[in-house]
């Protein structure tokens, strides 16, 4: 959840949705928990430690997110919702039942559809296997650890509390607990960070019982701790080449162990990809819950005031807490595709192209960043490491 | 009588002050029009006599005017007309032709720096002319002020008696009076015949927004009247004579001004190129037969390209140059194209500071962002085949067979302490001079003769001189023809394809120099492409140097959670923009700024 949020015209008090705009397929549902125990240096997130909130209750806090819950319902109707996805902040910071319950309550509005993927993110320092068994038996399928490195002089650069140790047992208490899913979040290019350090994580990932790794490169978002320690010059700047070494090494070595690469940053083994992510890159419709969300229904994407206090005053004033919507014109959601679906390993079908952007795709698999197959074209893995400018240069 | 148009040429005295920057030349004319109850005390403005902001902060004088004051020498009144000369070497001509309208001079030097190159240089044109020259130490009121060594320095220069050479205060106006005394009584009147047809030398010309262009002459034979027709003797132009007049410090219309005088004349023309500097006006109802002779049409020696950084501002850039061509005939200016930089002017300067002054008021007048390639000279290129070119841009140089490269050169003389002399000969020999004579002007000051190649002084001879002489060193330098030279074009290609801003000519010893610090110059602020991309100088095909600048190995961002996408299609977007306002060199895509950055640090100081 990015902190920077868009502008964008305002949105009615009863959150309607503009004439004609409605759900073409199942829902997916986010709940944003904005609740960290510290903020870690590199995050930009919408999260917030109890000492921001201003005593704000984490009860306050899912009171108003269970009136967006109403809110969503009287806006989309009953609708099939087939993934829901708790990120954050820190959604273990919330005590297992209460997850349950949002669960429950999630349930009880709208058609959860047989098979339906229920993840939450989880930080190895705030679950145990008591937790996890909890979450397995209201129903939740798939955990997403934040675990960024097995490295602790890395885990240390990113202000990490937890231990490499913590993560990895937290991966294994998840599968004892009955999950089939589990992912390991990683962080590369971490000042400081050798290859060495990164192979160390990797190995330490697939030792575990995981069928998912997500790998980001660090950034250094602006208004960051760490942001300011590279100004101060009390850390180096993540080096370019240095990602791109990095990037190609995980690719390889998750490759030879059973992951597949199925999104830039992303890979799992087979039926292990998310796919609540793959909703938002497949341009699905979604419905944003809590502080900073952002929801996209047909073409009509809104987002949600970002402190929670007042993201909870509008939602117990009975209005919408939604500060903005816009609205995507056919080339904006045409050119979304583009640049979202060539992230994907299944590619972007070539008919999405104008002509003219059809008659660059030959560039794209003569610099060896690209394969047209059954219409469509997909990235290689040089290609995937260059997809933004391969976008830019595609496009008209 | 002191009346304009009726003053009997015995009282008048026209001098000029013949000084180095900041010696004090205006405030000592202040002071002079402060003693003459031309302006009071509360009215003075810091140094009247400068008036374009340009000139107050750089402390120079680069348009000359002329001011009458009265001054009583043993009861008689005398009219004094001090003519202001630009003091810098661009401006040689206009100088020369300052002198010619005076008959005495005034040699002022800094009591504590003793007597400045160009100083020295104007001293020559001024003897040359003829003038009566009276020596005079400034700031005298200084704690470093030497007066007696140079005196004794001034008198050996000029052959006068140490004596003979005043000590003033500009700041105080110690000394001041009995200066202009020794106008009066040293200096000689004009002559000339009342009745001979007119005669007029134009010293300056001055373009004004609210009169058009006013002319500056003094009048050497018969008088010229208003409503008089004159006509211009070397473009035979004629123009009526709207309003003629003297500067007393402000215009003062008269009837006529007579043998003698100086005085302004308008006569509504808009472009100072009708009315140069040097020609003679005589009447068109009784022409004289023979100019006062010396005119000469500016000569620009030094070229450069000057370009908008916004290319929309192409027209105004236009219009501005068209605007200062008005007030100044020496600009001279083209359109040109360039690859790297879009639609903009080849224009033509006297000098490095006329360059400077100009791009200055571009951009301080008219509101104008510039860049500007590096100044160059013109060559003469002659073909094996026998035909010959002119090239004022590096990129006209012609390619085939060359017989032989002319480069103009200067005669350059430089003044300095006499323990900067190895440091001073050793700069010269690296800059392809050759030495014509070493001379003390005193115990430990020496004057230090060179024919150099004005494309080393244009490129950073100054600054050089300046900081190996700690600032003491100075410089004057006049044309002296043209000589062949060993020289070269170095184009800088970038993947394959010569960025045309950067061609530069030079000598065949120092193309490698050149070309490697403009490579990599370029490797550090063009950013990586999306493949490798050399950098390369050459001669013809020959490369010389070569850097690289290595392909871009990631180019995505790795997250894109579903709160990403807007942000993610708005950043394309506006990547897409800049991709718009890249400028491509073949394949290339360049930021503007970074041809920007490379030229303007391009004044490099470490070519030897």
């Amino acid at each position: 959840m990015p902190s920077q949020l868009p502008d964008g015209e305002p949105v009615p008090a009863d959150g309607a949705l503009p004439a004609g705009v409605r759900l073409d397929g199942p829902l997916s549902l986010y709940v944003h928990v904005p609740f960290c125990r510290t903020r870690c240096g590199y995050c930009d997130f919408n999260t917030y430690t109890p000492s921001e909130l201003g005593g704000m209750s984490t009860d306050a806090y899912l009171e108003a997110a269970l009136r967006e819950l109403d809110l969503a319902r009287r806006v989309v109707g009953g609708a099939d919702v087939s993934t829901i996805f708790f990120g954050g902040g820190t959604p273990t910071m919330l005590p297992a039942r209460q997850l349950a319950g949002f669960l429950e309550a999630i349930a009880d509005r709208f058609h959860l559809v047989d098979g339906a993927e229920v993840t939450t993110e989880a930080n190895p320092d705030s679950v145990d296997a008591d937790y996890f068994r909890t979450l397995r038996s209201a129903g939740f399928t798939r955990i997403s650890l934040g675990f960024q490195s097995a490295v602790p002089h890395v885990l240390d650069v990113l202000e990490r509390t937890h231990t490499p140790d913590r993560g990895l047992h937290a991966a294994r208490w998840a599968a004892d607990a009955g999950f089939e899913h589990v992912s390991l979040d990683l962080i590369y290019g971490t000042p400081g960070e050798s290859l060495a350090d990164w192979q160390r994580s990797l190995d330490a990932v697939t030792s575990t019982p995981v069928d998912h790794v997500s790998a980001y490169s660090l950034i250094v978002e602006p208004g960051t701790r760490l942001a300011m320690q590279v100004r101060r010059g009390l850390v180096g700047m993540p080096d370019e080449d240095d990602l791109a070494d990095k990037y190609l090494v995980a690719d390889e070595f998750l490759a030879a162990q059973g992951f597949a690469n199925y999104e830039v940053s992303n890979w799992a083994r087979p039926g292990g990809e998310c796919r609540h992510n793959l909703a938002y890159w497949r341009g699905g419709d979604w419905w944003g819950i809590g502080p900073g969300a952002h929801s996209h229904v047909d073409g009509v994407r809104f987002w949600n005031r970002k402190h929670p206090a007042a993201y909870a005053e509008r939602i117990l004033a009975g209005e919408s807490p939604a500060q903005g919507r816009e609205r995507l014109t056919p080339e904006d959601r045409r050119v979304e595709r583009v640049l979202l679906e060539l992230r994907l390993a299944e590619g972007l079908p070539l008919d999405v192209l104008t002509e003219s952007e059809r008659a660059r795709v030959p560039d794209v698999a003569a610099a060896g960043w690209g394969l047209v197959r059954d219409g469509r074209l997909t990235l290689t893995q040089a290609g995937r490491l260059m997809a933004d400018g391969i976008v830019r240069d595609l496009l008209d | 009588m002191t009346r304009p148009g009726r003053t009997d040429p015995s009282i008048i005295r026209n001098f000029c002050i013949i000084a180095h920057i900041d010696h004090g030349k205006s405030t000592l004319a202040d002071r002079m029009l402060q003693l003459t109850k031309l302006v009071d005390d509360r009215s003075m403005r810091a140094q009247y006599l400068d008036r374009m902001d340009i000139e107050r902060e750089r402390g120079i004088t680069i348009k000359s005017q002329a001011v009458r004051m009265p001054w009583d020498v043993n009861g008689e009144t005398h009219v004094l007309n001090m003519i202001d000369t630009p003091g810098h070497v661009d401006f040689t001509y206009e100088v020369s032709r300052s002198l010619q309208a005076c008959e005495g001079a005034i040699l002022l030097v800094d009591a504590a720096q003793g007597i400045e190159a160009q100083t020295l240089a104007n001293l020559y044109l001024a003897l040359a002319a003829d003038l009566t020259i009276i020596p005079v130490l400034n700031k005298i009121d200084l704690p470093g002020a030497n007066p007696e060594k140079y005196a004794a320095e001034i008198a050996g220069i000029i052959g006068c008696d140490e004596s003979e050479v005043l000590r003033v205060s500009g700041k105080t106006g110690v000394g001041v009076p009995e200066l202009l005394d020794a106008v009066v009584e040293r200096i000689p009147a004009p002559t000339g015949r009342a009745d001979a047809p007119a005669r007029a030398l134009i010293f300056d010309s001055v373009y004004d927004t609210y009169r058009g262009v006013v002319t500056y002459v003094r009048v050497v034979d018969g008088e010229l009247r208003n409503r008089d027709r004159i006509l211009m003797m070397s473009t035979t132009a004629q123009h009526e004579l709207l309003e003629v007049g003297v500067i007393s410090p402000e215009p003062v219309k008269s009837d006529a001004i007579g043998v003698g005088e100086v005085g302004y004349l308008i006569t509504g023309v808009k472009d100072v190129r009708q009315s140069r500097v040097g020609d003679t006006v005589t009447t068109a109802a009784r022409p004289a037969t023979e100019d006062l002779g010396g005119y000469q049409p500016p000569n620009p020696m030094v070229y450069a390209g000057l370009y908008p950084i916004d290319g929309d501002d192409f027209s105004e850039l236009r219009e501005a140059l068209d605007k200062l061509q008005l007030n100044d005939a020496a600009l001279t200016y083209e359109p040109e194209t360039s690859g790297a930089l879009g639609f903009g002017f080849r224009v033509g300067f006297l000098g490095l500071l006329h360059m400077e002054i100009v791009r200055e008021r571009l951009e301080r007048e008219f509101n104008l962002d510039l860049i500007s390639t590096a100044p160059n000279v013109v060559y003469r290129v002659r073909m094996e085949d026998g035909s010959e070119h002119t090239v004022t841009n590096p990129s006209e140089y012609p390619a085939g067979k060359i017989d032989e490269v002319y480069e103009p050169v200067v005669r350059a003389t430089i003044l300095a302490p006499s323990d900067y002399i190895g440091t001073i000969l050793e700069l010269c020999q690296n800059r392809r001079g050759i030495q014509l004579g070493l001379d003390y002007l005193s115990a430990d000051r020496v004057e230090i003769r060179y024919t150099l190649p004005l494309a080393e002084i244009v490129f950073d001879f100054f600054d050089q001189l300046k900081s190996r002489t700690k600032g003491y060193a100075s410089l004057d330098y006049e044309p002296d023809g043209e000589a062949a030279a060993d020289l070269v074009k170095v184009d800088i290609l970038l993947h394959g394809d010569p960025v045309d801003a950067f061609s530069a000519i030079v000598h065949r010893d120092k193309a490698y120099n050149y070309g490697l610090e403009m490579a990599s110059k370029l490797k550090e602020l063009i950013p990586r492409q999306q493949f490798e991309v050399p950098i390369q100088a050459a001669i013809g095909s020959r490369v010389i140097a070569r850097e690289t600048i290595r392909a871009m190995r990631k180019d995505v961002l790795s997250k894109c959670y579903g709160g990403d996408i807007s942000r993610k299609r708005k950043l394309l977007e506006k990547q897409k923009e800049g991709k718009k306002r890249m400028k491509m060199v073949g394949r290339v895509e360049v930021p503007q700024e970074a041809f920007v950055a490379a030229l303007s640090t391009s004044e490099p100081t470490k070519r030897d």
